[in-house]
């Protein structure tokens, strides 16, 4: 449903190019959850931002391909774009306390994504506001509309954010790190919601975040990226049991074990992502790699298998 | 191997934030133009005495019987008038002429370029040192309020909103009306009847709640920040946190105020000016001047037109540079230009 | 609720006293000040000067002078000028307030239409040469003293260009009366209309851009992007709503203020007699009671904007309603 093939997104600043996204290519299959884990800067987010055309900074450059449904995004005129925001391809943030416009009712703003893509009237269209609003799990959802955000808690808005993203039904929903801000039992709930929400709409979902453990509890399939780059793909249960990637080994170790002898120290990655402004040739994650070896002076590639991860040490 | 550390970039050393700030401004074409202009104004209002004995006129002695060559010939600065019932004497017009009445004269046949130079002077004065006076009180009042809060906060406040609530012109008209026919006579101080003091005091007190309350806004904020709470938790004494904590941030509030509050003052004093109750004759400001030409007006329009000008030159300037200083210390603030 | 209405309308009751006291003190009891000194003109005898002291009661106690003025402003109504004796001041004050607000209204429709214009547009176009233009015109307009801006274009308009088609419509200076000829009482009103607001629509439209452009950068205008939503509905509906507030405190205020009589400079410029230019000639004249009243009247509508602007407040911003 979702290609993208070699996308690279390139920002000009006063020191030189900066390269977010540097030739990324992975698919998302109709009605699958993907999860991309990165830490900071590694160009997840920046990645889908490209894919939903909401890249604004003027100074950007996106190359490469991305096509939804076989029709090429990158190069698409604004307002046909604008056409498929919303609509079939949507997407939440981060942070929910900020999310909503603060001067109009939660009712009043999903329905305004309703009748933006969609004939109806505003009666219809309210109807639909407050029929998601139950589908989200928010108790009385009549009154609830009536609401403005800042009389909801963090979670309570985090579900309108997601009843307006799914109000059109969308093919495709983006989900930037929608649970990071919010406590650990209202993150249960969101991502049992999305699970549900999955189910009932037959959404595919994409999942970025840098949480490993929420990744074991809802991912499909996964990707790992770096600096840009994506390190290693696969199911949930190859990477989870058998990464190949030093970088995807190094990050589950650094989970604290639930069993087992407690540790003394966290085991953490020694060292800092790369200055994406003058990218060292070869393979970014060999200056931080224990696995290191001469070869690591040269461009790892993916390959094509299902499973794969860009490393000299694994057999392509 | 350590080779992490090569990979580890450096963080540039900062610069720290007054060097920073002096970079963004001076990257700022127009503030760095508008400094520019501002400080031609003020060099060429200072030469003020130099222009008027190299011009031989007398700026301010009354010389309706003044005669000037003019190209070849010997004009009287007072023509007969030609308007209406041709009654009463017309200064001349501009001559274009450097020396020689560039500007024409007045009604007093006065030289305008001359006047117009030496207004220059007062009002830049008048408005720098008044935007020190408001500066002053602001400042001690602001940090008062905010930083001692209670009882303290209460009076002052209020006393800050009585004086606002008072229209800002009306209060400058009333207080300059009444001492300005008797002067003011404060026992330490006496500010006599004619001086530039009177005008500067009255700006400068006039405005003192526009910067004080930003300003106390700032020091309530700070007050409750972290590392002014561990200094009075540690009992660092009062005048201590609020000269080494507290005043150094506030400051950058009011370095952008500087300019600011210098427009916003020349217009002031030149209202006052106009209306008679500002500087006060012999002396001469830009207001001044746009009075002397109001009789003018439709004859010699240049009497009125030039000092208006010369205000709208250095006030524009005074605006652009207080917005580049804005931005360049702290462009999230927000401090906006403009009148009460 | 209750409670607070009624601190508010204290609040409001002690600023306005404050002011009264202040200009009472301002002109009796500056050092050195001598009403009666003033009021008997310069080379009065001692006689004329006790004469005058006695019939105008300043022989007692500053605060029994100030209580009788206050007195006969608010409650008999009876106060009459020091200088033109048997002139009632409150109906003199209340028979100029329509010059005031004909000029007044009529400049800030111009104002708040042309900002929002121009702040709405600059917003739209940040960072091209429209934008630059349009803050530059704004700046010029700020930067000009408003009775000179108003001597210019009567220069322009009454003397050098009267004559062309242009201008030879506008009517000598002076205000006239709407029931009595509404047209002559709009040519009247049209460039004094322009000169007032020129200063508001630059201010106002820069204050109005920034506001915009700051509102542009929250995330909740990301999250309008993302539903899909035009950027003029963005930008109109998403953004300018949210910056509203800020351009309707500020109206509020700066209203208030010239209803009270701020505009006293226009109505200058233009002979046109309005509570400013009254209290602009009581203030020459040195003539009190006016005074007291005119500003008594200013201040109210100061303070009553203040008010009125934290109600707009409540209504505009949903956030302030509940806190």
């Amino acid at each position: 449903m979702l290609k993208v093939r070699d996308l690279t997104v390139s920002f000009r600043t006063e020191q030189g190019i900066v390269r977010a996204v540097d030739g990324v290519s992975f698919d998302v299959g109709e009605g699958e959850l993907l999860g991309v884990v990165g830490e900071s800067g590694s160009g997840k987010t920046v990645s889908l931002l490209a894919v939903m055309g909401l890249i604004t900074d003027p100074n950007a450059v996106i190359a490469g391909s991305i096509q939804y449904r076989g029709r090429e995004l990158v190069g698409l005129k604004p307002r046909a774009m604008r056409e498929l925001r919303g609509k079939e391809i949507a997407m939440i943030f981060q942070d929910p306390m900020t999310a909503l416009t603060p001067v109009y009712t939660v009712g009043w703003q999903i329905a305004e994504q309703v009748l933006a893509h969609n004939k109806v009237s505003k009666a219809a269209a309210w109807q639909r506001a407050i029929d998601l609003l139950a589908e989200v799990n928010i108790p009385k959802p009549e009154e609830a509309a009536h609401r403005y955000p800042h009389q909801l808690s963090g979670g309570m808005r985090q579900r309108v954010v997601i009843a307006m993203a799914l109000s059109c039904n969308p093919a495709l929903l983006v989900a930037d790190e929608p649970t990071t801000a919010l406590d650990v039992t209202v993150q249960a709930q969101i991502l049992d919601l999305l699970h549900k929400l999955r189910r009932n709409h037959g959404s595919a979902i994409v999942f970025i975040t840098h949480d490993m453990g929420v990744m074991a509890e809802i991912a499909d399939r996964m990707l790992v990226m770096y600096a840009g780059r994506v390190v290693e793909r696969g199911t949930k249960q190859e990477l989870f049991s058998a990464p190949m990637h030093p970088y995807t080994r190094a990050l589950l170790d650094s989970i604290p074990p639930l069993t087992g002898e407690k540790p003394h120290r966290l085991k953490v990655i020694p060292g800092t992502p790369p200055n994406l402004l003058n990218r060292p040739p070869g393979c970014a994650f060999a200056p931080r790699c224990e696995m290191r070896f001469e070869k690591c002076t040269a461009e790892p590639s993916l390959g094509s298998a299902a499973h794969a991860a860009a490393c000299f040490k694994v057999p392509a | 191997m350590s080779a992490i550390s090569d990979t580890i970039d450096a963080t540039p050393k900062s610069r720290g934030p007054w060097a920073t700030a002096l970079r963004r401004l001076l990257r700022d074409r127009a503030a760095v133009a508008a400094l520019v202009v501002f400080v031609m104004i003020v060099v060429l209002c200072l030469l003020a005495p130099a222009y008027a004995q190299w011009a031989g006129t007398e700026p301010f002695k009354s010389t309706l019987d003044a005669v000037i060559k003019l190209n070849g010939q010997d004009v009287p600065v007072m023509e007969q008038s030609t308007e209406g019932l041709g009654l009463g004497y017309t200064p001349i017009g501009p001559t274009w002429q450097l020396g020689n009445y560039f500007l024409g004269a007045d009604n007093q046949g006065r030289d305008v370029m001359a006047r117009l130079l030496y207004g220059g002077l007062n009002s830049l004065f008048i408005a720098g040192m008044a935007t020190v006076v408001t500066l002053f009180f602001a400042t001690l009042i602001g940090l008062a309020a905010g930083f001692f809060g209670g009882i303290v906060d209460m009076l002052l406040s209020r006393f800050l909103d009585i004086l606002w609530a008072f229209p800002v012109y009306l209060l400058a008209i009333s207080l300059s009306i009444v001492l300005i026919a008797q002067g003011l006579d404060l026992g330490i101080i006496t500010i006599e009847s004619g001086s530039l003091w009177l005008p500067i005091f009255i700006i400068g007190v006039v405005y003192v709640p526009y910067v004080a309350r930003p300003v106390r806004g700032q020091v309530l904020a700070l007050r409750e920040s972290e590392f002014v709470l561990a200094a009075i938790g540690l009992g660092v004494p009062s005048h201590r946190i609020l000269l080494r904590d507290i005043l150094p941030n506030v400051s950058t509030t009011l370095i952008v105020f500087v300019p600011i509050m210098m427009a916003l003052n020349m217009i002031t004093e030149s209202a006052l000016s106009f209306l008679s109750i500002g500087v006060q004759p012999p002396d001469a400001s830009w207001g001044t001047i746009i009075q002397d030409g109001q009789t003018l007006l439709y004859t010699r329009p240049m009497v009125a037109l030039a000092p208006g000008i010369a205000i709208v030159i250095t006030v524009l300037a005074l605006n652009v540079l207080g917005d580049g200083l804005r931005d360049a210390l702290d462009p999230r603030s927000k401090i906006r230009i403009g009148r009460s | 609720m209750i409670f607070a209405l009624l601190q508010r309308i204290g609040q409001m009751a002690f600023v306005m006293f404050g002011i009264s006291v202040l200009v009472f003190l301002i002109f009796f009891a500056t050092p050195g000040a001598d009403p009666a000194a003033r009021i008997a003109g310069r080379n009065a005898t001692p006689e004329v000067l006790e004469a005058v002291r006695k019939s105008f009661g300043f022989d007692q106690p500053i605060y029994v002078q100030y209580l009788t003025m206050m007195k006969k402003i608010f409650i008999t109504g009876d106060l009459t000028s020091f200088v033109n004796r048997g002139w009632k001041v409150v109906p003199a004050v209340m028979d100029t307030v329509p010059v005031t607000l004909s000029l007044v209204i009529g400049a800030a429709v111009l104002w708040v239409f042309f900002a929002l214009i121009i702040g709405i547009v600059a917003a739209a176009t940040r960072g091209t040469w429209i934008d630059k233009t349009l803050m530059v015109l704004g700046l010029i307009g700020i930067s000009m003293p408003v009775y000179w801006l108003g001597e210019m274009l009567n220069l322009i308009t009454q003397s050098r260009y009267h004559d062309t088609w242009l201008f030879s419509w506008v009517p000598p200076l002076g205000y006239k009366n709407f029931s009595d000829d509404p047209k002559g009482w709009f040519l009247t009103l049209v460039i004094p209309w322009i000169t007032l607001s020129i200063l508001y629509i630059g201010l106002y439209g820069r204050v109005l851009r920034a506001a915009i452009v700051e509102s542009l950068q929250e995330d909740f205008i990301r999250t309008a992007r993302a539903k899909g939503l035009s950027e003029t509905r963005i930008l109109l509906r998403h953004a300018l709503r949210t910056s509203l507030v800020a351009f309707v405190t500020l109206f509020g205020l700066d209203f208030g203020a010239l209803v009270g009589g701020s505009a006293l400079l226009t109505e200058v410029v233009f002979g046109l007699q309005g509570v400013g230019k009254l209290t602009y000639d009581a203030l020459l004249n040195l003539d009190l009671p006016i005074i007291m009243t005119t500003v008594l009247y200013a201040s109210f509508f100061v303070v009553m904007a203040n008010a009125v602007v934290d109600i707009l407040y409540m209504l505009i911003d949903p956030r302030v309603r509940t806190a």
